[in-house]
């Protein structure tokens, strides 16, 4: 008969074995969603990249470089902080560092005397800010898992046009960067106002560079105006894609940390769980071998004899 | 002469044409050929006509960018649809919807572009009797 404490013990292995089960899964599927995001932040490349080489030449071809979204202030009055987090959990730390980074965003914009507004991106921020009392300036959930160019766009476009409204001085955007399948980085980035023109152009892959004359339609100016609200929404769709991509890499990581360590819990439980059962069983031939002592006259043949019907017994 | 239709998601054709046809914001339809001069212009919503050997490829090209430089046109576009990528039913319900909201008031921006989408998507998919192009 198993001891109350083999009992607990064996009780507990078997928690611990479906805990173990579940987040192998989540380990698998986190796996496969990190190669199907870090495709989709690859498929969104080329539009970006042609984007800023757009904007590249049209500063080479000396386009008017005046345009709300370049609008400078010396002291910003009120800074809007993006944060892209993730609506579900068991990511590590991904989300709390993201929250981090974001609310030192914060604090710093306080300190310099400014007002702030939270934009933020994923329900785990929302919770956060939400709990601390913070005020909320615009929240969406349901687009950092698989983020579409619409959600990209929905959120820019309520960006830029409080911007352009003047009630936003600066807006920096808090994500976590993808830089490999092993490193992930929260960034901080400038969102608006954005640099100058040139300065974009300095950043882009340079495929034109020459100082070909180009014709524009409808004219240089025109045409920076239509294409620098796509140039916002491309930038935070590529944050957005690369912050899937960043939450997916981290919850495999959690969940496959958390597979290990159930497997470690599993070897120290059954090996207590054997030492439980090993000292019961000692017990009980210690009662029976003090039992037939006690009966028979110091005659081992009696102590054999018990012992070898409880073999029989047991095997 | 190289062409690619380039959408924020993908990029949704990549080939050799002999001749591009796109509609700039002027009203008029421009014509690329190789050696081209370099041209930057902003797209109307309308048709995209990729012209090369085995015939041609036609794109829905929801308002954006033509870029020419070098020998090599490269069209960006919010969204850019080839013929078997069109809901046709879906954009003749579309079609509908903005044509009953232009008569109760047809001064509606929106809905005069939904308009030109769906439009521009029916010809595109061939499913009017409209000339392509």
């Amino acid at each position: 008969m198993p001891g109350a404490k083999e009992r607990e013990l064996r009780r507990r292995i078997g928690s611990v074995q479906s805990t173990k089960k579940i987040t192998r899964a989540m380990e698998l599927i986190a796996a496969t969603r990190v190669v199907k995001a870090m495709q989709r932040a690859n498929e969104a490349k080329p539009y970006a990249a042609q984007v800023t080489g757009v904007i590249e030449n049209l500063a080479a071809g000396g386009a008017s470089v005046d345009h709300p979204l370049l609008r400078e202030v010396d002291e910003a009055k009120r800074v809007g902080i993006i944060a892209i987090t993730s609506d579900r959990g068991l990511a590590g730390a991904y989300n709390a560092s993201v929250i981090r980074a974001a609310e030192r965003q914060l604090d710093a914009a306080r300190t310099a005397g400014a007002d702030y507004a939270l934009i933020l991106i994923g329900k785990k921020a929302i919770d956060y800010f939400t709990f601390r009392h913070y005020e909320i300036a615009a929240q969406y959930t349901g687009m950092s898992d698989t983020p579409t160019y619409e959600n990209a766009r929905e959120v820019a476009d309520n960006i830029v046009t409080q911007f352009t409204a003047g009630d936003l001085d600066r807006v920096e955007l808090v994500y976590t960067e993808f830089v490999t399948m092993g490193t992930q980085r929260v960034t901080v980035r400038r969102y608006l106002p954005l640099e100058s023109t040139s300065t974009i152009a300095e950043g882009g892959s340079a495929e034109a560079g020459s100082l070909a004359q180009f014709e524009f339609e409808p004219s240089p100016g025109g045409v920076l105006e239509s294409l620098l609200p796509r140039y916002m929404e491309s930038r935070l769709y590529s944050a957005m894609l690369e912050a899937a991509a960043s939450e997916h890499a981290n919850r495999q990581r959690a969940m496959k940390a958390a597979t290990d360590n159930a497997e470690d819990l599993i070897t120290k439980l059954s090996r207590e769980m054997n030492q439980a059962r090993q000292a019961s069983i000692t017990t009980e031939i210690m009662e029976i071998v003090g039992g037939a002592e006690a009966m028979g006259s110091g005659d081992d043949s009696a102590i054999i004899n018990v012992l070898e019907n409880m073999e029989g017994a047991t095997a | 002469m190289q062409v690619e239709v380039v959408s924020p998601e993908r990029i949704t054709f990549s080939g050799e044409a002999s001749m591009v046809v796109v509609r700039t914001v002027g009203g008029g339809d421009l014509a690329f050929q190789s050696r081209h001069q370099p041209f930057i212009g902003v797209l109307q919503i309308s048709q995209a006509k990729i012209l090369n050997d085995d015939g041609g490829e036609l794109f829905a090209v929801h308002s954006g960018f033509v870029q020419c430089h070098g020998d090599k046109v490269t069209i960006l576009s919010d969204v850019s649809e080839a013929k078997d990528d069109i809901d046709v039913d879906r954009a003749k319900a579309a079609l509908g919807r903005a044509e009953d909201a232009l008569r109760a008031d047809d001064a509606d921006e929106i809905m005069v572009a939904a308009k030109r989408r769906a439009e521009t998507r029916l010809r595109v998919a061939g499913a009017t009797t409209e000339a392509a192009v």
